[in-house]
């Protein structure tokens, strides 16, 4: 591949993958993006040292995302844990809040009350998660990703997804 | 019916900044405008290394709305030229006062083969005439294709500078163009083609001029006749008609290429 030529290619093809999964960890659009660009600046730099052996031999997209879990994950690092800021409503049934008139801003809670449910959960569960729902890659490509086995990836995301079922009222997902 | 959990977990799309920051970033965001004075006002002349791909019309608009243009219509980021070759503004400036598009490179691959003739054609017609769509589809071997000439011709990513301005309507008639018809009219008249005469001279019928004692006939416009003096000008409404009176083709401007002789 010729990087200058394939790269924005590159770039096109993955972003939604790469966004996705960063807003699923993040909560926060803003940061989410951070984290992109930030993963495919890492990526572009990667690929220049690579030999047209390895380049050709690429699986881009498990490759990505744990590039972009790395990013995360050193990002909540360094910033500290950041706090929730909506409110968890707890299956306990809770009054929840009125949904705000905004599409945006509804979307915008939930990711971010996705987000802090899913830090609740083990990290092993929480990658599986993000990286199958969130972000579309295949089992094979998750346990590529996270160099885990397939068996052990399925059963990270049933438990993990059990979890987050009891800990999010679904009438707040749908809000 | 839908689960919730996994529909609020769904990928979404990133947002249209994530790919223009990272190519800015990475410094593979190649392409640079300049903001250019031109007889429409100012344009914004886009290229790539020295060769230009689009030059698009600032009107009334800031310049970030033309480089969203550009990126709707071309499928690209561009930034500004903070540090432009001087060589190349001076000869798009003067490309833009009507010197010949060959001073410049241009970067048409995201044309067709098709358009790129039409275009490569539209680039020989010199400063101050014009010639019939008809003509343009003639000379480059598709005399059935008029129409999809002028729409060639519409979608020209580089106006001004590949003078599609200087191709009119073979009734005579000024035709359309990119920037509206009123600016196809002034561009013209800057570089001292008068539209109004072109529409008398077709309201006549007139189609070409002959000059008895040249042996020729050639486009009203062409160099050669206006050089030959009103007196010697002939009007003729038909490449027939100036056939019947013995006259050549002007090699120069090659009025009815493709209609035999």
């Amino acid at each position: 591949m010729d990087l200058e030529r394939d790269f924005p290619d590159l770039v096109r093809s993955h972003q939604d993958l790469v966004y996705s999964i960063a807003l699923r960890l993040t909560g926060h659009p803003a940061d989410a993006e951070d984290a992109a660009q930030e993963t495919f600046v890492r990526a572009y730099r990667s690929l220049r040292g690579f030999d047209r052996a390895r380049r050709a031999s690429l699986q881009a997209r498990p490759w990505l995302a744990a590039i972009v879990l790395n990013t995360c994950r050193n990002r909540a690092r360094a910033a500290g844990r950041r706090p929730s800021h909506a409110p968890l409503a707890m299956a306990d049934g809770a009054a929840t809040e009125a949904p705000s008139p905004a599409d945006a801003a509804a979307e915008q809670e939930t990711a971010m009350e996705l987000a802090a449910a899913l830090r609740r959960l083990p990290e092993v569960q929480r990658r599986s998660i993000v990286l199958h729902h969130g972000g579309g890659l295949t089992y094979p490509e998750v346990a590529a990703a996270l160099g885990r086995a397939e068996g052990t990836v399925k059963a990270d995301v049933h438990r993990g997804l059990a979890t987050l079922r009891s800990l999010l009222d679904p009438r707040e997902l749908l809000a | 019916m839908t689960d919730p959990l996994l529909d609020a977990l769904r990928p979404v799309p990133a947002p249209a900044t994530l790919l223009p920051t990272v190519l800015r970033r990475v410094g593979l965001a190649p392409d640079r405008y300049l903001v250019r004075p031109s007889p429409v006002g100012d344009v914004v002349v886009v290229h790539d290394r020295g060769a230009v791909s689009a030059c698009l019309v600032v009107a009334d608009r800031a310049i970030e709305d033309v480089v969203v243009e550009f990126a709707r219509r071309f499928g690209r980021t561009c930034l500004p030229d903070e540090d432009p070759d001087q060589a190349l503004v001076a000869r798009v400036d003067r490309v833009l006062a009507g010197e010949p598009c060959d001073a410049l490179h241009f970067d048409l691959s995201g044309v067709s083969a098709f358009q790129r003739a039409v275009l490569a054609k539209t680039a020989e017609i010199p400063l101050g005439e014009v010639r019939p769509y008809g003509w343009i589809a003639a000379e480059i071997g598709r005399p059935g294709a008029v129409r999809a000439v002028g729409t060639a011709l519409g979608r020209n990513p580089v106006p001004l500078l590949i003078p599609c301005h200087r191709v009119v309507r073979t009734d005579g008639r000024i035709g359309d163009y990119a920037f509206g018809t009123p600016a196809k009219r002034a561009v013209l008249r800057v570089e001292g083609v008068d539209p109004d005469e072109l529409e008398r001279l077709a309201a006549r019928g007139v189609r070409y001029v002959g000059d008895e004692a040249a042996g020729t006939f050639c486009h009203p416009t062409c160099a050669t006749a206006r050089a030959g003096g009103d007196d010697r000008r002939l009007p003729l409404r038909s490449a027939a008609a100036a056939l019947e009176r013995g006259l050549r083709p002007c090699p120069r401007c090659r009025p009815a290429a493709g209609a035999a002789a």
